[in-house]
């Protein structure tokens, strides 16, 4: 079987892009993306988006993105899973090229998420929750991992700012990575003195929403010639797993069963356990979904993912560097495009462009979205093609 | 407006009716007419008693659209006597602290309104302290 490579990544900075639609900012990843991959011609684009059909208005991202990226006459269209779906839209062009029905794909992630304000953001991202049991009982989105941390810090016994290291570390590597929203170190004083959100979650412990877009091209590896422009990456494995929409349907809340299953098939599929990869960009939309994603993955306890973030672990120079290029608390979260960002900078990493913040060796790397509270997890495996 | 949507789920908002397995036993709720728990058809009705203990809880400080005047207000997963959990807001609190694992009871309130004063209002169920024996 073919190898499905990623030949070319493309992202803007992450922000509140007043000037920009979301035509705009897709066209630019678009383009950057094919451009790095030396001018291939994709056959297809599949979109990742969660927001726009109310934010903006506007449905069918595919032909408007095609069309104004000057790509006209190719397939495309959208996938949506909440804050999986740039992950989600990966998976469908992972899946097109292996199948060979596709040679050469784009997969573009975009979300506009500064053409509304107040309780209409609330009320849209609540679309990603059980919108009759979970969102019309009054729980928002912020709210849904409010109770989960409350619930996990109280099973565990912890200290209010145990989940601390998780922003601190996000916001560290951050600070050299120009796509990233925000270029500010903090503290775990800040931390303890952070307005409160939805109890005991503050501010710290959520990361921002904003605009962003990003994409990249992948596509066979024998399309591509001996001397390919960058280190070639091939995604080795993908797997996307689904665990219960409404989190007081779980039996479990304090488990991501679709965060460890993806892991696990994604990692077969790859011929490897989690604990050989050099790296591990996981979500960390919420500090404790961050604690819970490292438990599922099974690098750490029950109760003790936390513990991670403030023993060096998931340092650049740690024996797992996470969330290397500020995560989404950091570089921002713009929900359909979180997934791609992650590709990007994991990519970024693997060829050894990732400047200040270069993990050392670094040749397989983790990849997970979340949707929600791990109602939908994707992971992909990415390794970088040995010379 | 959104009237069917609320109409439907009327014996669900205004008193908990779920359904039993017939095959394993389990008690449902929301109703799904298919066991989450053996994957059997499950279409018996079961009223829940409304009583229950709170497993986590938050505090909503901005709120979705239709919510505003009640922030900040508390919700909360209750993990109800039949096993199943619902997410509800908690009312009457008066002073007192919300605990986890505070018996709740559930109780029927206004939970939302749509727009101004001609908007729809949404009834359902809210959980306060338990205070029925």
């Amino acid at each position: 079987m073919t190898d499905v490579v990623i030949a070319g990544i493309g992202q803007i900075p992450v922000g509140e892009h007043w000037d920009l639609s979301l035509r705009e900012m897709g066209v630019r990843a678009i383009r950057q993306a094919v451009a790095d991959s030396g001018g291939l011609r994709p056959q297809a684009l599949y979109v990742g988006n969660m927001l726009s059909s109310i934010l903006s208005h506007q449905a069918n991202l595919g032909a408007l993105l095609v069309d104004y990226a000057g790509l006209n006459g190719i397939e495309s269209y959208t996938a949506e899973a909440a804050g999986a779906s740039g992950a989600a839209a990966l998976r469908l062009g992972y899946l097109a090229v292996l199948s060979g029905y596709i040679d050469c794909a784009v997969v573009a992630g975009v979300e506009k998420w500064t053409d509304a304000v107040g309780s209409e953001l609330e009320s849209a991202l609540s679309m990603g929750m059980d919108y009759d049991f979970e969102a019309i009982p009054g729980l928002g989105a912020n709210g849904q991992a409010g109770l989960i941390m409350q619930r996990y810090l109280y099973e565990n016994n912890l200290e209010a700012d145990a989940l601390a290291g998780f922003p601190i570390l996000a916001h560290a590597n951050a600070v050299n990575n120009p796509n990233a929203m925000y270029h500010k170190a903090i503290t775990r004083e800040m931390y303890q003195k952070a307005d409160l959100i939805t109890d005991p979650l503050n501010l710290y412990d959520s990361a921002p929403y904003a605009d962003g877009a990003a994409a990249v091209v992948i596509c066979r590896r024998d399309l591509l010639p001996e001397k390919p422009v960058h280190p070639l990456v091939r995604i080795s494995g993908s797997a996307v797993a689904i665990d219960t929409l409404a989190v007081h349907d779980r039996r479990d809340p304090m488990g991501f069963e679709a965060a460890h299953r993806s892991i696990q098939q994604a990692c077969r599929k790859a011929g490897m356990r989690p604990e050989d990869a050099d790296m591990f960009e996981f979500c960390d939309s919420f500090s404790v979904y961050a604690a819970l994603s490292l438990e599922a993955a099974g690098f750490a306890d029950r109760g003790e993912g936390w513990e991670l973030a403030t023993d060096g672990t998931l340092a650049l120079d740690g024996r797992l560097p996470s969330l290397t290029m500020g995560g989404q608390k950091g570089r921002g979260n713009p929900l359909g495009a979180s997934g791609v960002y992650q590709i990007v900078e994991a990519v970024q990493q693997l060829r050894g462009e990732a400047g200040a913040n270069q993990v050392k060796n670094a040749h397989c790397a983790l990849v997970q979205s979340l949707g929600g509270p791990a109602s939908t997890a994707v992971t992909h495996v990415l390794e970088r093609i040995s010379d | 407006m959104e009237v069917p949507r609320h109409w439907r789920l009327k014996q669900q908002r205004y008193a908990l009716v779920g359904e039993v397995c017939p095959h394993c036993d389990s008690k449902i709720f929301p109703p799904r007419d298919v066991c989450p728990y053996c994957g059997e058809e499950a279409k018996t009705q079961y009223t829940m008693s409304g009583k229950g203990k709170v497993y986590s809880y938050t505090i909503m400080r901005d709120a979705p659209a239709g919510y505003e005047e009640n922030i900040p207000y508390t919700v909360a997963v209750v993990a109800l006597e039949e096993g199943p959990m619902v997410t509800a807001q908690l009312t009457d609190l008066g002073d007192k602290p919300v605990e986890i694992g505070m018996p709740v009871e559930m109780v029927t309130r206004r939970i939302r309104q749509d727009g101004d004063k001609h908007g729809m209002l949404v009834y359902g169920y809210k959980f306060r302290p338990a205070v029925r024996a």
